[in-house]
């Protein structure tokens, strides 16, 4: 075990955990931020996705001591007041079904957005196709994510 | 599974009795720092609040809160019930707060999410909550302003006197209305005065799922609460011979390993703490039942498809004569494998056993079933069980069942700590309670003129009950008919999965009648309209579906799919009939240079009136989205009883750029709603494969179609 300091969402936080501990379990089990999502472990399924710096990572497998310093943003960290326009168009387009994979998809496509805000619709694939919806959303987050595009300045 | 739908008249003549000032039931919406999953539990009520039956309460401050009883999954029961009664109480939308109830036997039946039958069990009862209250509330008004009832209407959450202008919020009544005395008999709506019902209400949970509330059941953190994991046996028919857990007991956080059943818990305070120790076990595993791998259930299933025992499930006029008699016979046989559920929430629960009760708190398709058999377990009355129901993150059948629960429970009781087990991927891909595997035989005997005369279907599954549905089309349809069916027992456990056994069957068959039709010579749609049409002029034996609302959504897929109309594409046709609804569909598949592309997939569905456009236009998407991406890739394969795909790395999901485009469209005809959960997923397997030979002349007669020779080197992608 060992203190780690992060930097989450604009705040510091400490954990006290083992070094392999993915950052993952160190939001959900020692720091209540429980939006962020286990779904395979293995970096398959996208919903686990935070903002390391800026861009998506799987957190199900990044170890927290690989970490540092680095900026992480989650879901809770994406907006103030859940009117970040990813959010809003997720809700405009109505997405979600179960929406357990939501937050890992909406994190995938802010990297994308901030990175590119106007992405080609084969750019939107590209980006999202390591996001599993088993509800099958996929349309509409196809479509949330160009009313995202649309909303950016 | 089986719906009931009796009518339980005593939710609307028991009403609050107002009981200090109005106060009965309700619940602090979303308070800070309260947990949006939070249970409707008596005494956490806001003052004045005044509830008016089960599904219902208006506060003072003129919030209508709406119960939602059942179990949401992705189905969107949560918005799609309330907006109901909230459509017959002329609410006010915007001013509608909707709560998850907790089991509650007293208050509500069939809290249970499963067989796409919600909105039929409950459409009546739920117009009947809204109406009710809504005219307590006219009757309200009528006193306060001294007008005659007859004078008053209601509008947007106000009762109004049109006469003299005046109005009055429902906020405003709600204390006097709860002290009438209920009607025993409320007009309802017509169509036309529908206002919510029809339109796409948005998901009422979007907020909480967009930014990252705790609403599901992996989210469930309690003070004290240990993580626990179970190591099960991971191959199907085994049972453990002997536990080595000292290395994982001396792990850090680790509070203990307890062995009960066939399963050994690894206790601690972190789930990867937990995680990790588990794998430090030494478990040695010996063989309790036949050890099964998937080449002896090929086997198998040719030895029952050739088997002189097989249980007759129908059988019409005289087979045997037709085919003798026949000028062209037809027999072709279909294959599926397992499948696992894989909902993206991996199964999980809390249980905390105590002395004076016990609390159960998770994602469950079927919360009452979890309680009694918990009960049973433990050894409690049922009503010392309480179950608050999460959110799920999925469920696809396989939170029908309710090992989860149980084991849970079991656990708490034994190290007698609160505790949430968490299944990983793997855990839950190889813990059974599969789709199970079927294979079909089709036989079909044609006249000269190429009237279908005979047909046979045999049907051979592991553990899949009856694999037939013996009274669906073209039973009816057909002079001399046979269905029948053999099961084989295995340790491979199954279990129902979204459409049941039509996930497959309605492929096979659909795929097959495709063959019969261009052997009659027929066109595939016309075929098929034919057939119902024999039905409904000489119907053979019993008939339990509905000839006219069949061939209804036939008639308006050809219509928007421009069947028969396009030459650069090549179009495959299906349509099925499951659980209550009907749906058809047609796959457009073009070639660029030697490549099938599949570009399009067009539904006409007939679920009856619509309640929630953009919910259940969503549902068919997505039912399709689930139809096409197990057809393509879903394959569960085992060796000595165990799984050999454990996660998403070898067991494929459909992914977003494999999505050809869907076009939606309902049948308006009105009457009332009769489901949409499952029945848009089976037709899809069949319109694709028809699609695919019509393109390349190659019959696809395997799931998943991806790992069939007769696709080597088709690729989905269609943006390359």
């Amino acid at each position: 075990m060992a203190a780690y300091k992060l930097q989450i969402n604009g705040k510091t936080y400490e954990a006290d955990v083992d070094a392999d501990t993915p950052l993952l379990w160190v939001l959900r089990d020692n720091l209540g931020l429980v939006g962020t999502k286990y779904g395979c472990g293995i970096a398959q399924c996208g919903a686990c996705t935070v903002h390391l710096n800026g861009r998506a990572v799987r957190s199900c497998v990044l170890p927290v001591s690989a970490v540092g310093s680095a900026n992480v943003t989650t879901i809770e960290g994406l907006s103030e007041n859940g009117d970040h326009p990813v959010q809003l168009a997720w809700d405009e387009v109505d997405v979600p079904q179960c929406g357990y994979c939501q937050a890992g998809q909406i994190m995938t496509a802010a990297a994308l957005l901030a990175e590119n805000p106007k992405p080609s619709t084969a750019q939107i694939e590209n980006a999202m196709q390591g996001n599993i919806c088993r509800c099958g959303t996929y349309h509409r987050i196809r479509k949330a994510v160009e009313v995202a595009s649309s909303k950016l300045k | 599974m089986e719906t009931t739908t009796k009518t339980n008249r005593r939710d609307f003549l028991k009403i609050a009795s107002a009981a200090g000032g109005g106060l009965l039931l309700g619940f602090y919406w979303n308070e800070a720092g309260a947990s949006v999953i939070q249970s409707v539990t008596e005494g956490a009520l806001a003052e004045g609040e005044v509830t008016f039956n089960s599904y219902l309460t208006i506060s003072p401050d003129n919030i209508v809160t709406i119960f939602s009883p059942n179990p949401e999954l992705g189905q969107n029961i949560k918005t799609t019930f309330p907006m109901i009664v909230a459509d017959e109480l002329d609410a006010d939308w915007s001013k509608v707060k909707v709560i998850q109830a907790a089991l509650d036997t007293e208050k509500y039946d069939r809290q249970v999410t499963g067989g796409s039958g919600a909105i039929p069990h409950s459409w009546e009862r739920l117009r009947k909550a809204g109406a009710t209250a809504r005219h307590m509330l006219i009757e309200a008004g009528a006193k306060r302003l001294g007008v005659p009832a007859s004078e008053l209407s209601t509008e947007n959450g106000f009762v109004v006197h049109k006469k003299s202008g005046r109005k009055l919020n429902y906020g405003e009544l709600a204390t006097d209305a709860s002290k009438l005395t209920p009607p025993q008999d409320v007009r309802l709506k017509e169509r036309s005065e529908f206002k919510l019902i029809g339109t796409p209400v948005r998901n009422v949970d979007n907020f909480e799922m967009l930014t990252g509330k705790p609403l599901y059941g992996h989210d469930v953190y309690r003070d004290g609460m240990l993580f626990g994991m179970i190591q099960r046996p991971p191959s199907f028919g085994t049972k453990i011979k002997s536990v080595d857990a000292a290395a994982a007991k001396a792990m850090p956080g680790i509070v203990d390993v307890v062995t009960f059943k066939n399963n050994v818990a690894v206790v601690g305070k972190s789930t990867w703490q937990v995680m990790k120790a588990r794998k430090a076990l030494r478990i040695e595993y010996e063989p309790e039942h036949a050890i099964e791998s998937t080449p002896d259930h090929d086997k198998l299933f040719k030895e029952l498809l050739d088997s002189d025992e097989a249980e007759v499930k129908r059988k019409d006029g005289d087979v045997e004569a037709a085919f003798a008699s026949a000028a062209t016979k037809i027999a072709r046989e279909y294959q599926c494998p397992f499948l696992a559920h894989a909902p993206m929430e991996p199964m999980n629960f809390f249980a905390h056993v105590r002395e004076d009760g016990v609390e159960l708190i998770g994602p469950t398709q079927t919360p009452n079933s979890a309680r009694t058999q918990v009960a049973e377990l433990l050894g409690v009355p049922p009503e010392k069980v309480t179950l608050q129901l999460t959110r799920l993150g999925g469920g696809f059948g396989r939170r029908l069942k309710t090992d989860f629960a149980l084991e849970a429970a079991e656990l708490s009781s034994i190290i007698k700590a609160p505790v949430k087990v968490i299944w990983t991927r793997e855990d839950d891909m190889q813990g059974g309670s599969y789709r199970p595997a079927v294979r079909y035989r089709f036989e079909a005997a044609l006249d000269a003129k190429g009237n279908l005369i005979g047909y046979k279907l045999r049907g051979v599954g592991i553990n899949a009950g009856n694999t037939t549905r013996e009274d669906n089309f073209p039973s009816g349809a057909v002079d001399n008919l046979l269905i029948e069916t053999i099961d084989h027992s295995s340790p491979i456990t199954t279990g129902a999965w979204r459409a049941p056994i039509t996930n497959f069957l309605a492929y096979a068959e659909q795929s097959f009648l495709d063959e019969v039709a261009l052997a009659a010579k027929k066109d595939p749609v016309q075929f098929r309209l034919e057939l119902l049409d024999k039905a409904k002029r000489t119907p053979v034996g019993a008939i339990k579906y509905d000839i006219d609302r069949m061939k209804s959504v036939i008639n308006l897929a050809a219509e928007k799919g421009g069947w028969g109309k396009k030459r650069d594409v090549a179009q495959g046709f299906s349509v099925y009939f499951s659980h209550r609804s009907y749906v058809a569909q047609v796959a457009e598949v073009a070639m660029k240079g030697n490549q099938p592309v599949l570009q399009k997939i067009y539904a006409a569905a007939d679920c009856g009136i619509v309640v929630n456009e953009s919910g259940a236009r969503q549902q068919v998407v997505g039912g399709i989205v689930d139809g096409l991406g197990h057809a393509l890739f879903g394959n569960l394969t085992f060796k000595n009883g165990e799984a050999e795909q454990k996660n998403f790395d070898t067991y494929r999901l459909i992914r977003m750029k494999e999505v050809p485009e869907v076009e939606v469209h309902f049948v308006d005809n009105g009457i009332s709603p009769t489901g949409l959960g499952e029945p848009a997923l089976p037709p899809t397997g069949g319109a694709v494969a028809n699609a695919f030979f019509k393109a390349t002349g190659k019959r696809l007669y395997r799931q998943p179609f991806m790992q069939q020779p007769e696709m080597e080197g088709v690729r989905l992608e269609q943006r390359m």
